[in-house]
């Protein structure tokens, strides 16, 4: 059996993380998914600070992920807001519509 | 109750805030008294810091910081908002976009960069730039049936939300690498072999650069100034921006003190990519709106330059270029509010030509503006460029000091160039007449500082003094 230790923790963070970041920049087609991509970025910060709070027996890091979680829902619930609004207007969410302004 | 007094100020904006959303919610076609409540409310806030001041103190565990800097910063955000406030009145009115919660909004936006200035701390930091932010996306969408606002509402966010994610995962490698949040002891545990430190330097150091929009995170800013209403990308170009700055140096000054070597480099490339970018870019530009965003964004990086100098006088000329940007951007934008044809408000830069026929005023405000932008001496533009070099050159940057004295002549063409269009060519549309006190007395105030400056250059220095000690 492996023993599972920090390093384990912090590279399945990582992974998540460009998991997200990459989901932004290859995403062509729907604007949800870029939320859903900010939200997998902002759950490998939390599965990093609680790796670390947990391995260096100190509690902040856990306060500090349960302050990231209620801004995550925060964020969005204002996303969704400004997506409907931009539906409203456009009548579509597809990534290729956003393209008004140039230049 | 010691503890309590010294964020006064903050307490008071909060409870104002909820004051005037009661105003709003209480009273119909509220929209007037929450504008004249909150300006009420910010000028009450000045009064309260100016006062209560009393010497650098931290207090919550070391977790908020009331220094003299600070201090600072938070009069100047509290007065250029109080200025978009009462410049932007008849523009809210003609765009109808009179609803309450605009300054309301607006307020909880500079509560939130309260605590990005007075924040010692990663956590406090994070939740002062999300309550920033999230009050930053709805105003870029606030003109909510227009497709551009809305569509620039969703930029903003989409890239904005990125800069946090990546700002938040160096936070929690810094956590993580030296153990703690706290500015101070990060100081102290923080060296130049910790390679993961520095990996969460630059992941913050990204973040920070997306709020200030320096190139290689400035995808944003073009659209979101051209998108958003121009009230409101007045407030943009300005308040955030001397945030982001102030913030920046608080990062530099306390937690990364010690590597110094290694965000001295990444910065001086940021501020040598912002300032070429920011020139070059804005040539072929016929929107004023995007004009203006290139503008900020060579402008941030001959802030950034001031910065990378890494010394006190580095990090004071930075203050001084920041607070002389805040003054000519309130000028400038105050003058678009002008720009009204047949009765709807144009953002186009040749319909500007032969205004000087026209409106001789708005032409001579137009050239004192665009000449402090591009930094004409004896206006007040030069001085901020001047003190920047100065401490660029006296810190050895050569590179960095020749590459911006090179940009500052490309960026005086395209300004040079909109003065042209004002000034020697022919009548196209007539303007309206606008009699409106509050934006002539923004445009009049923000020329007279910027013509006077030179009376008396070491102005700003004198009330700097001990500001890093």
């Amino acid at each position: 059996m492996i023993e599972i230790g920090l390093g384990h923790y912090l590279t399945l963070g990582a992974i998540i993380f460009f998991l997200g970041v990459i989901g932004i920049f290859l995403n062509r087609k729907n604007v949800i998914v870029i939320l859903m991509s900010v939200e997998l970025i902002l759950l490998s910060v939390n599965i990093n600070l609680i790796s670390f709070s947990i391995f260096s027996g100190d509690l902040l890091g856990q306060i500090f992920t349960m302050l990231i979680l209620t801004v995550a829902a925060a964020e969005a619930a204002i996303g969704l807001a400004i997506i409907v609004i931009f539906y409203r207007n456009k009548g579509s969410i597809r990534v290729e519509d956003i393209h008004e302004m140039k230049g | 109750m010691e503890n309590l007094n010294l964020i006064l100020p903050e307490i008071t904006l909060f409870f104002g805030i909820c004051l005037s959303l009661m105003v709003g919610v209480f009273f119909k076609n509220s929209f007037q008294i929450t504008m004249k409540l909150s300006i009420l409310i910010l000028l009450g806030v000045i009064y309260l810091i100016l006062t209560s001041w009393s010497g650098d103190k931290q207090i919550f565990l070391d977790s908020f910081i009331n220094d003299k800097f600070s201090n600072y910063f938070k009069v100047l955000i509290l007065i250029s908002s109080i200025f978009v406030f009462f410049s932007s009145n008849q523009f809210i009115k003609d765009k109808k976009l009179f609803k309450f919660e605009y300054p309301i909004i607006i307020m909880f936006s500079v509560l939130g960069m309260f605590f990005m200035l007075s924040a010692n701390d990663l956590i406090l930091f994070y939740l002062g730039l999300e309550l920033q932010s999230l009050a930053l996306y709805v105003l870029a969408a606030i003109d909510r049936d227009n497709t551009i606002s809305s569509e620039a509402g969703i930029k903003y966010f989409v890239l904005s939300a990125l800069s946090s994610g990546l700002l938040l995962y160096g936070c929690s490698l810094l956590y993580g690498f030296t153990g703690t949040t706290n500015f101070n002891e990060i100081s102290n545990n923080l060296n130049s072999e910790n390679i993961g430190a520095i990996f969460a330097m630059v992941f913050i150091l990204v973040g920070l650069a997306f709020k200030v929009s320096a190139v290689p995170f400035h995808m944003w800013t073009p659209d979101v100034y051209q998108g958003a209403p121009t009230s409101i990308t007045n407030f943009f170009a300005v308040v955030p921006k001397a945030t982001g700055l102030a913030v920046i140096i608080r990062f530099m000054d306390i937690p990364f003190k010690n590597i110094l070597h290694e965000w001295q480099t990444i910065l001086i490339f940021i501020a040598i990519a912002s300032m070429i970018l920011g020139s070059v870019a804005a040539i072929g530009q016929k929107n004023i709106k995007r004009l203006l965003a290139y503008s900020s964004i060579s402008h941030m990086g001959y802030a950034l330059a001031g910065v990378a100098t890494g010394t006190y006088s580095g990090y004071t000329s930075t203050v001084i270029y920041i607070t002389i940007y805040v003054i000519m951007n309130l000028g400038a934008f105050a003058c678009l509010y002008l720009m009204k044809v047949d009765g709807t408000y144009t953002e186009k830069i040749d319909d500007l030509s032969g205004l000087s026929k026209q409106k001789p005023l708005l032409a001579f405000s137009f050239l004192i503006l665009f000449f402090s932008l591009a930094g004409i001496p004896p206006l007040g533009g030069f001085f901020a460029k001047f003190f920047v070099f100065m401490a660029v050159i006296e810190s050895e940057l050569y590179a960095l000091a020749v590459i911006g004295l090179l940009t500052t002549v490309i960026s005086a063409f395209y300004y040079l160039k909109v003065i042209k269009i004002i000034y020697f060519d022919d009548v196209r549309v007539s303007f309206d007449d606008i009699r409106n006190v509050s934006i002539k007395t923004t445009i009049f105030l923000s020329c007279l500082v910027l013509s006077l400056y030179f009376i008396s250059p070491s102005f700003i220095n004198i009330i700097l003094d001990g500001l890093f000690i």
